[in-house]
């Protein structure tokens, strides 16, 4: 799971109000190289929940000097957009569990994938 | 700029098998040129493969054949070569004999076979002895009992007299001394094939007779085509005085049949055991067909189909294809959910659990993108953010790179194979799909929905995918179609396998034509026929053939289990290796997919098709 995925993930547990950002629980993470395309992480930044992406990649120890606060004219900040591209794109969290913020369920992750389903009870 | 090119092998465009050219023609002509290392002609296409022993000879051979004309089988076709810098092996085609099948080679002698041709009498006589019918594609006779065309069955009450002809006792006696069959036959059928003619893929009705099938070759060989339900085949070549023995497996699920055409594709030497064609182009030609007659022979059955073998309660093993075991027998045999329960737990067992034990063969199957679907994913703009709700083994979730695409599917071992394949994805059910809401730019609900067994469930399953929409997102959903043939077109489903089946019960279609059932027959009200789901229990569909009700379990053969085909020609047990698994689905009949969209707040229907055996729709989020 990538941070970008993470990124759109919400719990959907039947009764819960709040369930963004689901907080993660690693145990295995790992970074991977991946293409920089200046573009491509443009286009995503406006459909982040950039407090979201921030917590997440401090959780990992991966924050990478990404700023709290978004800043304007990032089309044509490259430094910024590699930082970006990096934790979006390269970070990918392989073992641990997802934790809904506010029923505390816990979704495991297990070979890169995150099992949300939910029990009959559940929904 | 084919001269500049070094390389040995060179395509023979329009000199392949498939154009009418033998090997013999072609190999003389090329051999003109310098030393052919290797001739590949793919069957049924229209160009060869030559590789020669250098570049300068392929290079003559290009010069001197290029633009040339070659004259084959009373035709002249103009060869155009090309220069390819290597010649690869084409697919794997199944090699293997269906499990339970023989040919057995020059069973009878030239003089058995004389004696035997010359025995039947094919002028037109009313004798009660016989049933003659001219076919449209063969002449055909009965002896014992008549086969009837209409119900693919015979008259087990009314024997014709005189039995079957004296001159069948010897060869008889013979099958049964070498143990091919246990019971003598008491119904022939005796088929007269002139080049050109075929007989329909079928399977022999299982509760018409009892497992032993044998067919006699005479007077010419011919290539008998065997595929298996799940789409594999195999091409048996039959030859002059050869007799077919069908058992099990290769007699109650695969079906065989005849492609009406003037040559056969066959190994070119006289190889010793030239039955299962093999996926080797460096050794077929072409034979030409010659008048052939076949002497089947049968025993009527008098009790209800036994082709599982293993006694009950175990379900019939070739149940998928058994005319005597629909609907499923089996005691929790499932019937149509009437509460949210039920079809939650209905969907549990026969969609969520089969797919994953499923799941790898289900994957290997599943690898070409239909066109439309690629269509619409690379219509979105770069940047996208796309979900594919029901991704299966991901097969569109990397197709536009442009696009940031997550899939999720209800089977874990699915998913597991998109995040092989590097994919975004995650297990998750498709009503309760754990994506914040309005993030998507496009969703995709590629053959889901149908197999959600209510109403209410597949109206839910819409909502869902609009709630991910972002307001401007577009939707693409496909589900199976109950109308498998639209507009004059057979679906795929349908046409691939060439297997249409008609009544409810039909199993076995020994067809005298192709005539395919209109599925549309019988329901010009599409409210009547969607609102008409009294059955009592789930049918089994037959695969391959058109849907007779709207509510059904189809059958997965399960590739890759425990046993191949018997090795060994004693060995005539009815193979287990094919576990069959039923998947439930619901087929939309015309409109219905529409209606059911309708019913979703804030979007638009932008379009809607009917799409190879699948409606679609394309839908919009408004607000």
């Amino acid at each position: 799971m990538k941070l970008l995925t993470h990124n759109m993930l919400t719990s959907h547990v039947k009764g819960v109000v709040k369930g963004y950002p689901l907080l993660i629980k690693a145990t295995e993470v790992k970074v991977n190289e991946v293409e920089f395309n200046p573009q491509f992480v443009s286009r995503m930044i406006p459909k982040l929940e950039w407090t979201a992406l921030v917590q997440a990649a401090q959780g990992l120890g991966h924050l990478n000097d990404l700023p709290n606060e978004l800043v304007p004219d990032y089309e044509k900040n490259e430094e910024f957009l590699r930082k970006v591209h990096r934790v979006l794109l390269e970070v990918e969290v392989l073992e641990g569990c997802l934790q809904c913020p506010e029923s505390g369920r816990e979704f495991p992750i297990s070979k890169g994938v995150p099992n949300m389903l939910l029990n009959e009870d559940e929904t | 700029m084919e001269k500049s090119v070094n390389w040995n092998s060179l395509v023979v465009a329009n000199g392949g098998l498939g154009n009418g050219v033998s090997r013999e023609k072609l190999q003389d002509v090329l051999r003109e040129c310098g030393r052919v290392e290797s001739l590949l002609m793919p069957p049924n296409k229209p160009y060869a493969f030559v590789t020669y022993g250098s570049a300068e000879d392929a290079q003559r051979c290009y010069t001197s054949l290029n633009g040339s004309q070659l004259h084959c089988q009373g035709q002249t076709v103009t060869l155009y070569l090309s220069f390819v810098e290597k010649v690869g092996s084409e697919s794997e085609v199944c090699a293997e004999l269906p499990p339970g099948l023989k040919v057995l080679e020059e069973f009878v002698s030239a003089e058995e076979e004389t004696g035997l041709l010359d025995a039947i009498d094919w002028a037109p006589t009313s004798d009660a002895v016989t049933v003659q019918k001219a076919l449209k594609h063969r002449r055909v006779k009965h002896y014992g009992y008549e086969f009837r065309y209409d119900n693919n069955n015979v008259d087990k009450d009314k024997p014709l007299p005189g039995g079957l002809p004296k001159i069948c006792d010897a060869l008889l006696e013979r099958c049964l001394k070498e143990n091919h069959i246990d019971i003598r036959p008491d119904q022939l059928t005796i088929n007269q094939y002139e080049p050109g003619q075929g007989i329909p893929p079928h399977v022999d009705t299982h509760s018409a007779f009892e497992d032993t099938i044998l067919s006699l070759s005479l007077g010419a060989k011919t290539v008998m085509d065997f595929r298996h339900p799940e789409g594999r085949s195999v091409a048996v070549v039959l030859p002059r005085r050869s007799l077919l023995v069908m058992q099990g497996e290769s007699r109650y699920l695969w079906t065989h049949g005849i492609t009406p055409r003037k040559f056969d594709v066959v190994p070119a030497g006289d190889s010793v055991s030239p039955q299962a064609l093999t996926s080797d182009h460096s050794d077929l030609t072409l034979s030409k067909r010659d008048t052939r007659t076949s002497f089947t022979f049968r025993k009527v059955r008098r009790t209800a189909c036994d082709c599982g073998r293993p006694p009950p309660p175990v379900p019939c093993a070739y149940s998928s294809a058994c005319d005597s075991q629909r609907p499923l027998e089996e005691p929790s045999a499932p019937v149509l959910p009437q509460d949210d329960g039920d079809a939650s737990r209905l969907e549990t067992r026969f969609v969520h659990q089969v797919y994953e034990e499923i799941a790898s063969h289900f994957s290997s199957t599943r690898h070409s993108p239909w066109p439309r679907v690629r269509a619409f994913l690379c219509s979105l703009p770069p940047g996208a953010l796309l979900a594919d709700v029901g991704c299966g083994n991901g097969k569109y979730l990397g197709l536009n790179s442009d696009l940031w695409a997550m899939g999720c599917d209800r089977s874990q071992s699915l998913v597991q194979i998109c995040a092989e394949r590097g994919f975004q994805a995650f297990v998750s059910d498709a009503l309760n799909v754990p994506l914040r809401s309005g993030v998507c730019d496009a969703c995709i609900s590629i053959a889901v929905i149908h197999h959600f067994s209510t109403q209410e469930r597949r109206l839910a399953a819409v909502n869902e995918l609009v709630r991910l929409l972002k307001p401007g997102g577009r939707a693409l959903i496909y589900v199976w179609a109950l109308e498998q043939e639209y507009n004059k077109q057979r679906s795929k489903y349908l046409k691939e396998k060439d297997l249409g089946q008609e009544e409810r019960t039909g199993t076995s279609v020994e067809r005298e034509n192709e005539s395919v059932p209109d599925c549309s027959q019988g329901h010009a009200g599409k409210g009547d026929r969607c609102a008409q789901q009294n059955q009592p229990k789930l049918v089994v569909h037959t695969n391959r053939t058109a849907f007779n009700s709207q509510d059904l379990l189809v059958p997965w053969h399960l590739k890759g289990g425990a046993t191949k085909a018997p090795e060994t020609p004693t060995d005539n047990q009815p193979s287990e290796s094919s576990p069959v698994f039923h998947r439930y689905y619901h087929v939309f009949c015309e409109g219905e997919l529409e209606d059911l969209c309708r019913r979703v707040k804030d979007i638009t229907i932008q379009t809607s098709y009917h799409d190879q055996g699948n409606w679609c729709v394309i839908l919009e989020k408004t607000l």
